[in-house]
């Protein structure tokens, strides 16, 4: 499902090189649900950019769904995140203003697929909305934001689903509820999630943990979970 | 991503910000409103030109003397001189060498102080033949117009305009009256219906008596000088051939081989028009681009808005990026936007204008004035709603390419 060899990312910052990423190899299958773990400036970030193909990196080899998008311009790379890759934020990053229906339309909009209502309303209901639909963000709390920003996620029936900090912005309660919601689609519907957390109890729901350090990886173990 | 979504996308957008929507509105509402309604002002000013040109008559020929030449050969300018003839008009007025031709008359003006009773007023007086009201277009509202006889026996009569009447009669009927034109006595046997003509040389402000007369008592010493010939043509279609007839039969009779070198003039009511029409139209232009300056002026301020709306929505252009935007629809969404603003304001505009434009002459002080009435024309409109749009399309392109070209990652950091 998702390939990366070695993949390093170098930032500019003036004449100085900085390197984010040091040689990532890495496989994740179909069905997997993964933690990235790593302390803030591990290059956990700019893995994740990576992988949601916000960014390219500067050399190796990543293959998504078979496909190698490392060379890919930036609308080639739009429409592989709209197709491929289902995002949820730390910040939920609902649109402001915009039903929780219209929000978990937007990909299919940008997809310019028919049947939108339907399948929004079918993501909302998977994730326990379907009483909310017509309200805006700053109407629901934010566990139920979170909630959105799955079916969101969901809507385009993407290949992963990239989870950066999910539980980052809510109490422990409405923490634990996301986590099962994540859990639950990757036991049941056997969705591949990629989940990025500095949290250990967070990544326990996990079933694999990868932890980086200096951009490299310097663990990665399977558990039973 | 159809348009309906992003004019829904576009909607969401402006009324977020009901407010500065409104005031950017009103930018271009402004502008758009005194596009229009200096336009209609201009349209309007050509209507009232081009009716009082057409009242004096579309198939008028006029013939002036001109540059009469001393035996020095030097010009003395338009209209100095005094070539033309009794037997010139009697020429025109020949069937056989001018077959286009209706009737020509002569003209001799004269002005002189007019008085009745206590009542004194100036108007020009105009000498020329009974064929006058059939030429210049003319209907009598009362009695009659002088004949042959009268002109024959230099008989003092004379036919009185609307506005002449009025400011010298009020309400006492003018037919009978004696009048006197610089202390000579005429008698009153007509008066002309009104041509409501306004401004321009009102055509109601006339007094017309037998040519013999004004030669007689009005012009002095200065002999039997006729300022102009007027003919007028059998329909406004045969204007040139008549044109080229006169001009054949004056300058065999006046002798002159070369017509460069002919001692008149020959002045068609087309070419007043055409010229009343190229200055109408100058006014037209450049009243519109004045009011053309306010729509720029509008158009920076949806650049201006533009470009705040950008900044505030980075976040939300990076979600959109995140969830699969392309540069395309991100810059499609922000030009819709700024085109929605200035439609609607150039839709309100033209509301605006024209509701105006047909409430003006209802103003008291714009009725009794002689100010045009405005006319809104359709292409005006049109124009002016595309024109809108259009400055929405050109003042929104910076700011949405600034929108489309920013990058998802650094979009979705900024706080």
């Amino acid at each position: 499902m998702i390939t990366l060899e070695g993949v390093t990312k170098t930032y500019r910052m003036g004449k100085l090189a900085v390197p984010a990423l040091q040689g990532i190899d890495l496989h994740v299958s179909q069905g997997e649900f993964v933690a990235i773990m790593g302390a803030s400036g591990s290059g956990k970030s700019t893995l994740m950019n990576i992988i949601g193909c916000l960014d390219v990196p500067t050399s190796g080899r990543y293959l998504l769904d078979g496909t190698d998008v490392a060379k890919f311009n930036d609308d080639q790379l739009a429409a592989i995140r709209n197709r491929k890759i289902g995002f949820v934020f730390q910040n939920f990053n609902l649109i402001p203003r915009t039903s929780a229906l219209h929000n978990v339309e937007m990909p299919l909009v940008y997809a310019g697929e028919r049947g939108r209502g339907e399948r929004a309303r079918e993501a909302l209901g998977s994730v326990g909305l379907a009483d909310r639909v017509h309200h805006q963000p700053t109407e629901l709390s934010g566990g139920q934001q979170q909630r959105a920003a799955i079916a969101r996620a969901l809507v385009t029936n993407p290949a992963i689903l990239l989870a950066d900090e999910p539980t980052g912005n809510l109490d422990s309660a409405s923490s634990v509820d996301i986590m099962r919601l994540l859990a639950n689609l990757n036991a049941e519907h056997g969705r591949t999630i990629v989940l990025i957390t500095h949290e250990q109890d967070i990544a326990r729901f996990a079933r694999r943990t990868v932890e980086l350090r200096d951009g490299r990886i310097v663990r990665d173990e399977r558990s039973a979970a | 991503m159809n348009l309906f979504e992003a004019l829904r996308i576009a909607g969401n957008g402006l009324l977020a910000n009901r407010l500065r929507s409104a005031l950017t509105t009103l930018g271009i509402l402004i502008g758009v409103t005194a596009v229009i309604l200096l336009v209609a002002v201009g349209n309007g000013a050509s209507v009232q030109i081009n009716n009082q040109v057409q009242s004096l008559g579309a198939n008028v020929i006029y013939v002036y003397p001109s540059n009469a030449r001393s035996t020095g050969g030097v010009s003395q300018g338009f209209g100095t001189g005094e070539t033309l003839t009794q037997a010139d008009v009697d020429a025109i007025n020949n069937r056989q060498q001018a077959p286009d031709v209706v009737a020509a008359i002569p003209i001799a003006q004269s002005g002189g102080q007019i008085t009745y009773g206590n009542q004194n007023y100036f108007a020009p007086t105009t000498g020329t033949t009974p064929a006058f009201p059939t030429v210049r277009n003319y209907q009598l509202a009362e009695g009659s117009f002088f004949t042959d006889d009268d002109v024959n026996a230099r008989h003092r009569v004379v036919v009185l305009g609307q506005t002449v009447v009025d400011n010298l009669f009020g309400s006492t009927d003018p037919i009978g009256q004696t009048i006197k034109i610089s202390r000579q006595s005429f008698r009153v046997i007509g008066v002309f219906a009104s041509k409501g003509g306004t401004g321009f040389g009102s055509q109601d402000n006339v007094v017309v008596a037998p040519i013999t007369t004004v030669w007689a008592y009005l012009t002095g010493g200065r002999g039997k000088v006729i300022s102009q010939i007027v003919a007028s043509a059998s329909s406004p279609s045969v204007v040139t051939q008549a044109e080229t007839e006169i001009t054949t039969i004056l300058l065999q009779r006046h002798q002159i081989a070369d017509a460069t070198q002919a001692d008149f003039q020959l002045q068609s009511q087309q070419d007043i028009l055409n010229q009343a029409n190229s200055i109408a139209t100058a006014l037209t232009l450049v009243l519109g681009a004045i009011a053309g300056i306010s729509l720029v002026v509008g158009g920076i301020g949806i650049m201006n808005i533009m470009l705040v709306t950008v900044t505030e929505r980075t976040r939300e252009i990076g979600i959109r990026k995140a969830i699969g935007a392309r540069r395309r629809d991100i810059l499609i969404q922000f030009l819709i936007e700024a085109m929605v603003l200035s439609g609607l304001g150039g839709a309100l505009g033209i509301a605006v204008g024209a509701l105006l434009a047909n409430e003006a002459p209802h103003i008291p002080a714009i009725a009794s004035s002689n100010f045009p009435t405005p006319v809104v024309s359709a292409p005006s409109v049109v124009l002016a709603f595309c024109v809108s749009v259009a400055i929405g399309l050109f003042f929104g392109i910076y700011p949405a390419n600034r929108a489309a070209r920013l990058h998802p990652i650094e979009a979705l950091r900024y706080e």
